[in-house]
């Protein structure tokens, strides 16, 4: 039969079966090998990349993990800083009422000191007045009115004198 | 001083050019058995009388011993890269590493983005066609000699400007769609590639008509010597790279897209749309 524009069929199958044998060793020798070096490439750069954002991850969670320690840190200093000032107000405050205490026991004992030497020196006093009127009374009894009375006058009036 | 080295060298290209000009004219065409312009072109479309032998089992258009000869060429190009270029490749390419890179992710590429679902092959048999259609139409400007079987020389021709190669690539294009349909979808995918069944003619006919029309146009220069002097550079060179570009994109760009078409997952339709859409129109009705 013969086909019009001279199409042959067995020269389509020759040119099949060249354009085959290009295509398979195109594929085998270039396409192949050049797209698994780019896979690869591309695979490595991914890896890169992935380990980069995984270590910069990791980065951030440790710096978050510090920020968080330093903020529990701060906390704590804080806490012990306000516990410290309270304690040294309480010290201070017991110091302050002993010391009162203290000053308010040593102004009782001096009162008490006091009152005691008051009372030692009021009955020494009176013990003595009641002596040196029972020797007066004695001498009384023992020398004559008179003389008495005139020692009396004396006494009064050198008492006198003595304000004057 | 430079200036008057460079006036000398002018001259002596002004000189050699001329020469040669008056040198053509003079000599003319050699003597011998020549055809007419008609029997050129007609033969270039036909192929019905420089016939080559192949191999001295059949006489072959010379289309197929370009198509041979430049398998030949490309097989031993690609094994010398295989074993002298590839294994020094860097992470950092040099030029010609950033050429064959380019070329096989501009068709990686092509594949991926016509056809996401299923590319593997197709990336493959793309890059395999595109070298074919590009490196084979600007073979056409190397002129490489072959002798036909009633003695002439003829300069080879690019091989897809041969009807039967055009033929084959066309319809090995269709089966790579029918393939990729029948792998994804079944039947159905038969069904979706057998509806675009003028597709194999109208591949292969697009290649034939762009390869030819460059092939009659560069004949019919060359065949008066008038013509012969700058003309070429444009109508030769220029227009040759740009429709193997050309051809190379709109082959492999259609082959990506209908595979991508043919291969893209069946997903039925809701039901819902379907009444909705039943009730609209009775509803315009």
């Amino acid at each position: 039969m013969n086909i019009p524009l001279n199409i042959d069929w067995q020269q389509i199958l020759l040119h099949l079966f060249n354009f085959m044998i290009l295509a398979g060793g195109l594929y085998l020798l270039l396409y192949k090998p050049v797209k698994k070096f780019m896979d690869q490439r591309t695979a490595d750069y991914q890896q890169m990349q992935d380990e980069a954002e995984q270590k910069l991850a990791s980065a951030r969670e440790l710096e978050a993990s510090y920020e968080e320690k330093m903020k529990e840190a701060d906390a704590e200093i804080l806490r012990k800083k306000t516990q410290a000032a309270k304690d040294a107000e309480e010290s201070a405050d017991a110091h302050l009422k002993a010391a009162r205490e203290q000053a308010e026991k040593v102004l009782a004992d001096a009162k008490e000191s006091a009152r005691k030497e008051q009372e030692k020196i009021l009955f020494e006093t009176q013990t003595k007045i009641a002596g040196l009127a029972s020797e007066a009374v004695e001498k009384l009894l023992s020398t004559p009115a008179e003389e008495v009375y005139d020692q009396f006058l004396d006494s009064a009036e050198r008492g006198d004198a003595h304000e004057a | 001083m430079k200036n008057n080295r460079k006036a000398v060298r002018f001259i002596i290209w002004l000189c050699i050019t001329v020469a040669l000009l008056v040198g053509s004219l003079v000599l003319g065409s050699p003597g011998g058995k020549q055809e007419t312009i008609q029997e050129t072109m007609r033969d270039a479309v036909l192929h019905g009388d420089n016939k080559i032998s192949f191999f001295g089992m059949k006489d072959v258009n010379p289309a197929l011993i370009s198509a041979v000869t430049l398998t030949v060429v490309l097989l031993a190009a690609a094994a010398l890269i295989r074993i002298f270029v590839i294994p020094k490749f860097k992470n950092v390419p040099g030029k010609f590493q950033l050429l064959l890179e380019q070329a096989v992710g501009m068709f990686d590429g092509l594949a991926k983005s016509n056809s996401p679902h299923k590319n593997g092959f197709l990336g493959a048999y793309l890059f395999g066609a595109g070298s074919y259609i590009f490196i084979g139409t600007l073979f056409e400007l190397f002129g490489f000699q072959g002798v036909t079987t009633r003695g002439m020389s003829i300069a080879l021709p690019a091989p897809l400007s041969d009807i039967n190669a055009a033929i084959a690539l066309g319809c090995l294009s269709y089966l790579v769609i029918l393939s990729g349909g029948i792998s994804v979808n079944g039947v159905r995918g038969v069904g979706r590639t057998l509806k675009d069944f003028s597709l194999p003619i109208s591949m292969s006919f697009r290649l034939f008509g762009a390869l030819l029309s460059g092939l009659l146009v560069t004949e019919l220069v060359y065949y008066y010597i008038n013509l012969s002097f700058v003309l070429p550079v444009i109508v030769g060179v220029l227009f040759t790279l740009l429709h193997a570009l050309i051809q190379t994109y709109v082959l492999t760009m259609l082959t990506a897209l209908f595979y991508g078409e043919v291969s893209e997952p069946y997903q039925k339709k809701p039901k819902k749309a379907k009444k909705a859409k039943k009730h609209h129109k009775q509803a315009i009705a």
